[in-house]
Order: structure tokens, then C-alpha cells, then sequence
């Protein structure tokens, strides 16, 4: 197992790195059209080809890794941190506060996200940069994801403040910040840290998803979920490997994520 | 011997196309459920396809000759310039369920459709004037309509007319065309069966259609359809795009391109004086060699080859090349020239600032370029206009949003500074586009509603297309309608794109197909369409 953590651990290393020095590795510009090679197949100019504009996807997969593997993890710990908050709050108080949240939680969950987001980059103005149109999309993501994690925390919560060594420590004249620091956040760290893990993916994808209605992010910025949505085409995929790429870093990336989380709720 | 083989031979392939000549069950699909099956209110493409097959019409126009043909009426007159047609019937005619046909049932349809309560836009066509249409009854097979002012193209406006029968206890659902609907079930598919009292005959005598049923499948997903396409589970796709094409092509299924078709995709900057954008963007966008300069930057054969794989041509104007009878032949493409774009917008007072441009008040310029969410091939050109509009200095942010807010931001805010969409133009006659190119239309994009013309042109345009409309005499409809397409060139209000191939996919099975780039593509001749068994 141990060797799988150092597999894990490396992988991400690399993605770090790739991600950090992108524009040194790719061989041209995301957004550079190379109009006489359209749909290519991999050469040693373009090693993953170009896509339908002639585009190298090579470098539109490296800078889109840094755009979603950055705000990805940024939003889910937003995210993680609002769900800890009004699930640790609700879960710690119990009473009426665990049911006012609750009805918040219940609220949120109810509300047709799709539909206030839309909203919302209806009324985003115009003339804004692809990079602040991301940073747009994966906060309001961050900050509307929060609910279905927060039940989760606040179940795990309720759960503590009746086990026998918080009576204990509450006996012993611990309150306050004093027993959410020592107590409480320790023990709910292995499910606030698998929220986290599983935010990162369903932002990359739901960012994906917002693509096509118009949310997502605007060209000729790449991220995986861009790169994820030319897979839509069942019909019209060719049989080219390297098009899936995009989606097999998605899926090593978050193992490797995995891995290393599966570890650490071990030892927590 | 040898003859023997021969005569077998003949007898035995006379054999197969007499059986290719008749029965089976066509299929294809629908985009949308039907919203109607009365064929006066038809709006939607799926009650179009379903009011095309079932509905009897005076006169069809052939989409290949673009003449009008004789079909409920065997012949017809147009008199006082247009205010008046009589049409002769034929005689002995049946709806699908045994009713007789006569000319009191062309004097109901008429009587319905002109009916302002009824709001059917087939019926808005036809209003020429204020005042009523009237429609007499001669005789059983004369009928004569009058308009209280010319109608331009009033031959061709009855291929969308399909007569009601006044009597039938079925109403609309009674069926003078080649089908009639004989199941629907909402959501799936709808079943047509052959009308067994339909008129028209081959050249054998054969009682046509040669087809025993259409079953039309409610498949909203094109790629889905291909999939069945290429199944055999469905014989023909209308409107194939490119990407499918493609596909379809290489696994050597049989797709074909029809050519250019009617439709357009342009551009267009936001004129509205009300507008929420800045004074100085509003200036641009009014000037005529600023647009001009972005139509000469754009590469529009890169548009056609690549977003579109080779299956459109670089747009000319408002009239595609294929629609040969109105297209004015005189014009040109627009250049594709970045230096002669620099030098008109020099001349407007814009320099280039290192890699800016910038207008005379030292403004960069940069300005968004709005289209519908979910259109692959809007969103490329968008982009491949991006980065075209870079090399003259120019700076363009492309926003896709979902349809409603762009209407809104169209129609009603006026919150945009340029936008990408299309037209699908049904209509071959330029007529149509009236509520376009008029300046009080709602449709005039750049600038909607506006009380009295904005510019000099706009007043031309106003003027011309009130005079073709007026007027009965095609040749000069055509010479006003060259005048029009001649300003809309040199203005560029629209900056047309490119004109999109016709694809089609007809499977091998079906027999007698001549595919046009006009709608409907695949089946406009459906009572000769066969199966091959």
C-alpha cells in the first residue's frame, strides 16, 4: 500500500509541476489557431493533435489543468468550510439552531441552482475577462455547493456531542471553542476532508455542464471541464485516444487525490 | 439461350421496381412534438413536416424548378396586379375520410385564415392592406379571391395554404394530401397513413403515394437519430450537421450535400441609440467602415472550411446565390484584406497602439460578442472571428448565454454590443424578410421599432421594400429587391457569415428521392418516395 501512496503522491507532484510550468511545456498558445490543421492527429509539433479549430490540445490541456485544478480545489474548500460551519454550528447546538439550520440546508437544497445561476451570469456584464468569468463561476459553485455537505457534518457533529468522551470533556469543564478545537474538529476531519475531495470533481464536471448553458468558461480559456464537453458527441468521437486524455487526468488526479485521503482518514 | 437470360433478366428487374414502387413504412423523426395539427396556425418545424404531408394545397411549389405547380387547383389567375386570383378545381376530389372536395371548402379555409381572432401567420401573409378579403364562390370547382391591396407573391403563398374541408365531421384532421394522421402518440411518434382517396396518379396510372405509412419518431438528440440512421432504424435525416456528416461519411452511409441553402449566419452591431453602452462604442458600432473594416478582417472561408467543414460558402448578402431568381448576381463577396481594414478604420480616425487599436479618443477597442449557448458552431465562429479581429488590433470577449436572456438582452434591455445568430428563411420570396429589413420592424436587429428612419439608407430600404410589396409585376419586385441587396452590402447592418450546405442523409432503401436544398430537404416529392424491399 504503501507503494501506491508514493504512486499517488508522485502523480500529483508531476500535476503540480506540469500545471506550475505550463507555458513552458506547451509548444504554442491555448488560444493560437492553426487553420491549416484542423482535427489533427498527434505529430511531434502537436503530440495530442488539435482540435476542430486547430488548436493544440496538448497545451489547452495544460493550461486547462491549471485553471480547473486550481479553482476547483479553491472552491471545494470554500465550500468544505461553509458546510463545517453551519453543520458544525447546527450539530453542536442542537435544539432550535440544528432545526433553523436544518431549514437553511433544506432550503438550499430545494432551490433550482441551475436556474439562479443562469440568472446571475445573465446579469454578469459583458465585456468581462475569461479568467474573471472562471474565478465568477467556480465561487458562486463554491458557494452554492455547501448544503448536502453541511447535513453530512452536522449528522457527524450530533453524533460526538453524545459520545462519552465529549460528556467527559464537558464534565471536565470543557465549552466553546475549547471542545469544537479539541474534540470536535479533530474527529470530523476525515469527513470534512472527504467533502473536500469529492467537491473537486463534481465542480470540474459541473463547471462542464454549465459550459454548455452558457456559465461556464468563456473562450478560448480552456479547463477539463471544456475539454470534457468535446466527449459529448458519441457520434461524432473518432476512434482517437489521446481525445480521451482529458478525462483520464481527471480520473488519475483524484484517485491519486483519493489515495492520499484514504490515508489520512486512517490516521485520523 | 442468350435471349432467354435476357428476357429473365428484364422480367425479373421489372419485377423488383414494381415492388420498389409500392408499400412500406417510411421513417423519420421529429425534433419537437407537433403543436398543432390545425394547419392554419402551423408555426414549429414538426407541425410544418406534418402539415406538409397530410395538408392539400392549391398549388405546391417544386423545390427543385421553383415553379408553382398545379395540385388541387389545375390552373389559376392573377389579376389587377395581384389584388385577385381565381382558381379552377379539380373535380371528383375526396378528403381522407370520403368527404367531397369543392370550392366552398377553399371559400372555409380562406374564411378561416383571414380570421384576425385566429392569429395565424400563415394568414398574416396575406394581409396586403386594410380592408377584407374576400373570397366567391363561381362555381363547385371556381373559386375567386380578392385582396383590398396587392399581394406580393400571392402564387407562391398558397404552397402553405392546406384546405379544410367545411363539412368533414373530422375537421382539420380530414386530409386532402398524400397522408392522413392515423395514431399520435404524444411524446413518441406519430403514424401517417397512405390517404386512400388521395388524387394524383404516376405516369402508369398508379394511385400515389407509393408508401403504405410515415411513422415520424419524436427524437429530439441528433446524434441519436444518426445512431439510428446508421441502424436502418430510421431512412432519412433532414438536417444533418456537419460533424455528423462527417461521421456518417466515413462509415460509408449514405449522406449527400445538397449545396447552399437559404439560411444565413451573421453578425450584427447593436445600434440602438437607447443603449446601455458607451457613447463612443455606439459610435463605432454606427459607422460604416468601422463595420465594414470587421467584415473585411473576418475570413469567411475559414468560417466554411473549418467551423463548418467545408459544407458552407462564405455568405455574399441577404439573398443566397441558391436562391437564383433573387439573388442579386451583381454583387460580390466581401474581401477577406486586414491592410484595406486598417485603412478604413484609419480613415475613421482609429490608429494602432502597438497591438491596440484605438479610436480617436484613444479608447481601446474591445467590445463582446454575444450568441446562444449549446451552438457549437455559433461559439466557433465567435472565437475564430476572435482571434481574426486581433490581428487588426481589436479585442473581442465572446459570451454564450441561454436563448431567453439573449432575447431579453435583444429585444427588451438592448444590453449587448455585437451578437452572432442565424436565419432560417423559409420563404424564397424576399417578401418575408419585411419584418427585417423594414426600420419600425421588430426583427430590424440592429435597431428595432424605430419611429422614422435613423439614416439616409434605411430610409432607401424603407421605400424600396414598400414598393416591392405593392407591386404585382415580378421584374420590378426583382429590381427593387437588387437595390436593397445592393445597400445592404455596402452598409453591412448584418455582416453576413456564411450560407450552410443542405445535408441530408437518404438511406439506399428509398427510392425516387431528389433532394433539395430547400425545406423539406428529403421529402418535398413524398407521393413518389418508395421503399426498396
Amino acid at each position: 500500500m504503501k507503494s501506491v501512496r508514493y504512486i499517488a503522491m508522485a502523480v500529483l507532484l508531476v500535476t503540480a509541476l506540469t500545471v506550475l510550468f505550463a507555458h513552458y511545456l506547451a509548444p504554442s498558445g491555448y488560444e493560437q489557431q492553426f487553420r491549416e490543421l484542423p482535427q489533427a492527429g498527434p505529430s511531434a509539433h502537436h503530440p495530442l493533435g488539435t482540435d476542430e479549430l486547430g488548436r493544440d490540445r496538448w497545451a489547452r490541456l495544460l493550461y486547462g489543468m491549471r485553471v480547473s485544478l486550481t479553482l476547483a480545489p479553491l472552491a471545494a474548500l470554500f465550500t468544505t468550510m461553509l458546510a463545517g460551519l453551519v453543520g458544525g454550528l447546527a450539530g453542536y447546538f442542537g435544539g432550535w439552531t440544528e432545526r433553523c439550520f436544518k431549514f437553511l440546508i433544506d432550503f438550499f437544497l430545494s432551490v433550482p441552482w441551475l436556474f439562479l445561476l443562469i440568472t446571475v451570469r445573465a446579469a454578469l456584464p459583458l465585456n468581462i475577462s475569461p479568467q474573471a468569468s472562471v474565478t465568477v463561476t467556480f465561487a458562486l459553485l463554491g458557494l452554492l455547493g455547501w448544503a448536502a455537505s453541511a447535513r453530512v457534518i452536522c449528522s457527524g457533529a450530533k453524533d460526538l456531542m453524545k459520545s462519552e468522551f465529549v460528556w467527559m470533556a464537558r464534565a471536565s469543564g470543557f465549552s466553546g471553542m475549547k471542545l469544537v478545537r479539541l474534540h470536535l474538529l479533530p474527529n470530523l476531519r476525515g469527513a470534512l476532508l472527504a467533502q473536500f475531495w469529492i467537491s473537486i470533481p463534481v465542480f470540474i464536471i459541473a463547471e462542464a455542464n454549465l459550459g454548455a448553458l452558457g456559465l461556464g468558461v468563456a473562450e478560448p480559456l480552456p479547463s477539463l471541464g471544456s475539454l470534457l464537453r468535446e466527449l459529448q458527441d458519441a457520434v461524432t468521437l473518432r476512434p482517437e485516444p489521446w481525445r480521451l486524455l482529458p478525462l483520464a487526468v481527471l480520473i488519475v488526479v483524484i484517485s491519486a487525490f483519493q489515495v492520499l485521503l484514504n490515508k489520512q482518514e486512517v490516521r485520523a | 439461350m442468350k435471349r432467354l437470360h435476357l428476357l429473365s433478366a428484364i422480367l425479373l428487374l421489372g419485377c423488383v421496381a414494381a415492388w420498389a414502387q409500392s408499400g412500406g413504412e417510411l421513417r423519420f423523426c421529429l425534433r419537437s412534438e407537433p403543436k398543432t395539427f390545425n394547419p392554419l396556425l402551423v408555426e414549429d418545424d414538426a407541425s410544418e413536416t406534418v402539415r406538409y404531408l397530410t395538408g392539400g394545397v392549391l398549388l405546391r411549389v417544386n423545390r427543385l424548378t421553383l415553379k408553382a405547380q398545379p395540385e388541387l387547383a389545375s390552373e389559376w389567375k392573377v389579376s389587377e396586379g395581384g389584388k385577385r386570383i381565381r382558381f379552377k378545381l379539380r373535380e371528383g376530389l375526396k378528403y381522407s375520410d370520403g368527404t367531397p372536395f369543392s370550392a366552398a371548402d377553399v371559400a372555409y379555409t380562406m374564411e378561416q385564415l383571414m380570421d384576425p381572432a385566429l392569429h395565424s401567420s400563415t394568414g398574416d401573409a396575406f394581409r396586403s392592406g386594410e380592408g377584407k378579403v374576400s373570397t366567391q364562390v363561381i362555381s363547385a370547382n371556381v373559386v375567386e379571391i380578392s385582396f383590398p391591396a396587392p399581394v406580393a407573391n400571392l402564387v407562391n403563398l398558397f404552397d402553405t395554404v392546406a384546405i379544410l374541408s367545411a363539412k368533414s365531421p373530422q375537421k382539420e384532421m380530414a386530409a386532402l394530401g398524400p397522408f392522413y394522421v392515423a395514431e399520435h402518440k404524444a411524446g413518441s411518434y406519430l403514424l401517417l397513413k397512405r390517404n386512400p382517396y388521395y388524387w394524383k396518379k404516376d405516369a402508369a396510372g398508379k394511385q400515389l403515394p407509393y408508401l403504405d405509412a410515415i411513422r415520424l419518431d419524436i427524437e429530439q438528440n441528433p446524434e441519436i437519430e444518426a445512431m439510428r440512421y446508421k441502424r436502418g432504424e430510421v431512412h432519412l435525416i433532414n438536417t444533418v450537421t456537419p460533424a455528423i456528416f462527417e461521421k456518417l461519411s466515413a462509415d460509408n452511409a449514405s449522406v449527400r450535400d445538397a449545396g447552399a441553402s437559404t439560411d444565413t449566419e451573421q453578425l450584427w452591431f447593436n445600434q440602438v441609440p437607447s443603449a446601455p453602452i458607451p457613447a463612443y462604442k455606439l459610435a463605432w458600432f454606427t459607422s460604416m467602415n468601422f463595420r465594414r473594416a470587421v467584415s473585411e478582417a473576418i475570413n469567411r472561408a475559414d468560417l466554411a472550411r473549418i467551423v463548418f467543414r467545408g459544407h458552407a460558402v462564405p455568405a455574399i448578402g441577404i439573398i443566397s446565390p441558391s436562391n437564383k431568381f433573387w439573388f442579386n448576381s451583381n454583387l460580390k463577396p466581401h474581401p477577406y484584406d486586414t491592410a484595406n481594414a486598417l485603412h478604413r478604420l484609419q480613415q475613421e480616425g482609429f490608429r494602432l497602439d502597438g497591438e491596440t487599436l484605438r479610436d480617436k479618443s484613444g479608447n481601446a477597442v474591445e467590445f463582446s460578442i454575444v450568441t446562444n449557448a449549446g451552438n457549437r458552431a455559433r461559439e466557433s465562429m465567435a472565437t475564430m472571428i476572435q482571434q481574426d479581429l486581433k490581428k487588426i488590433g481589436i479585442k473581442v470577449n465572446v459570451v454564450t448565454l441561454d436563448f431567453n436572456s439573449l432575447l431579453e438582452r435583444m429585444t427588451q434591455s438592448y444590453n449587448y454590443e455585437a451578437c452572432i445568430l442565424g436565419f432560417q428563411n423559409v420563404e424564397l420570396d424576399p417578401n418575408s424578410q419585411m419584418a427585417v429589413w423594414l426600420s419600425s420592424a421588430d426583427n430590424h436587429q440592429w435597431n428595432p421599432r424605430q419611429k422614422s428612419p435613423a439614416t439616409a439608407w434605411e430610409a432607401e430600404v424603407d421605400k424600396l421594400m414598400k414598393a416591392q410589396a405593392a407591386s404585382g409585376d415580378e421584374h420590378k419586385r426583382k429590381q427593387y429587391w437588387d437595390r436593397v441587396q445592393q445597400i445592404a452590402w455596402e452598409q453591412e447592418p448584418f455582416i453576413y457569415l456564411i450560407n450552410k450546405d443542405a445535408l441530408v442523409a437518404i438511406a439506399p432503401t428509398v427510392k425516387n428521392t431528389e433532394p433539395s436544398v430547400f425545406r423539406p430537404q428529403t421529402f418535398w416529392n413524398v407521393e413518389m418516395l418508395a421503399l426498396a424491399h
